[in-house]
């Protein structure tokens, strides 16, 4: 913590996490609204309810079946890509913070920073192995 | 109602959840969920789904600048990230087991809750300058800059905090919700940060928590991207725009527009979970 001579000292990682932050937040909003434009000008006519939950189909509930279907130019799929986006910046902040600790030669965050970056890498791509 | 119609109605309510929640301080998320299924008629299943992964745009977008301006304090959110991402997860596992009736009685109670806190006065606690063994431990007591220059300040009670994290992870997965209140009440009351870096370091964490929900979320076909979509680019262009606001704006009337709106929402939710659970 009192490196100020180090060029990994708290407060420049706190600077760039803050850009990192703004950066993940502005790429999937791009995203999210490039699919929702396709979304609205193939689908806009259709008639939608949420008043019954069915659940999302397969497709747009894992990562591979969304980056096929946004591959594809599905414009849900690139909506859900978006969102993936978006739940990916907390989590590549929290492997930058790793990677900073790990510079920082700051072993106990070193470990907790892991903890904390398997526990979202583990919610994000297996999702129900939790259940 | 056709995709188009549903996309600019609900769009246009999530700027204003944004823009309400910003302003007051008091989050979006709390009221999204109401909105969403009191409004519009959505499950509470896809409602809890689309606010999620809304917090989560909010969150990074305002935790940015206060990043930079030093109030965060990385350590404190990086040790209870621990706590609330474990109990996301947990969160996310239980949502396909509580019945949503008793979900949204839950909802009611925080609902009441955040009125409560609302309500008090906002009482800046002394600073504490005395060392704490699990605080020296994890190297947590840090300064924070006030008008007279940067002033230390001391962490305490970990474990307690830690555990309040745990739950107020479980409650971000299951509602949708960021759970501010509870971490800047884990925060401010129980560990004693100065008022200013628990809010920051709150909002900090919320993005990380909801991130760890909205991942389980996904899997469980929660997320809908067409109703999706309006509530995140809405929420987060009212949020932008509440912070871009919040030096010049009224802010008293606001909360109490708030609070209104609160109160309807909890008592819309306790009638909804109470009815269909008897």
């Amino acid at each position: 913590m009192n490196q100020p001579e180090s060029r990994w000292s708290d407060h420049a990682v706190e600077q760039i996490i803050g850009r990192l932050l703004q950066l993940g937040v502005l790429l999937a909003a791009a995203v999210v609204l490039f699919g929702a434009v396709l979304l609205l000008v193939n689908h806009g006519g259709t008639i939608a309810s949420y008043r019954e939950f069915q659940g999302e189909p397969a497709e747009l509930r894992t990562i591979a079946g969304i980056v096929r279907g946004a591959a594809a130019l599905h414009a849900a799929a690139i909506v859900q890509l978006g969102l993936v986006l978006l739940i990916a910046t907390p989590i590549a902040r929290v492997g930058f913070t790793l990677v900073a600790f790990i510079l920082q030669r700051d072993r106990t965050y070193v470990w907790i920073t892991t903890v904390v970056l398997v526990l979202l890498l583990f919610g994000l791509v297996f999702g129900r192995g939790a259940a | 109602m056709t995709i188009l119609t549903l996309a600019i109605l609900v769009g246009i309510g999530s700027f204003a959840a944004g823009l309400l929640g910003s302003l007051t301080g008091l989050g979006g998320g709390i009221i999204v969920v109401p909105m969403l299924m009191y409004v519009f008629r959505v499950d509470f299943r896809y409602a809890v789904g689309a606010s999620l992964v809304s917090i989560i745009a909010t969150s990074s977008g305002a935790a940015a600048a206060y990043v930079r301006e030093g109030y965060t304090n990385v350590r404190v959110g990086i040790l209870l990230e621990v706590g609330t991402t474990a109990g996301a997860l947990v969160g996310g596992a239980l949502t396909g087991i509580i019945d949503p009736s008793v979900l949204k009685i839950l909802f009611g109670l925080l609902l009441v809750f955040t009125i409560y806190r609302s309500l008090q006065p906002r009482a800046e606690h002394e600073i504490l300058s005395t060392p704490d063994r699990w605080a020296t431990r994890f190297r947590l007591d840090s300064t924070y800059p006030t008008p007279g220059g940067r002033q230390h300040y001391s962490v305490r009670n970990v474990p307690g905090g830690f555990v309040l994290m745990f739950f107020a992870g479980i409650l971000s997965a299951l509602l949708g919700i960021g759970s501010g209140i509870i971490k800047v009440l884990a925060m401010d009351q129980l560990m004693r940060l100065p008022f200013k870096v628990s809010t920051t370091t709150s909002n900090f964490m919320i993005g990380v928590t909801a991130a760890a929900g909205a991942g389980v979320l996904l899997h469980l076909g929660y997320i809908d991207p067409t109703l999706a979509f309006p509530v995140m680019l809405g929420v987060l262009a009212g949020a932008l725009l509440g912070a871009r606001l919040l030096t010049r704006a009224n802010v008293k009337w606001l909360r109490q527009l708030f609070t209104l709106i609160l109160v309807v929402s909890a008592a819309r939710m306790l009638y909804d979970g109470i009815r269909s659970v008897l």
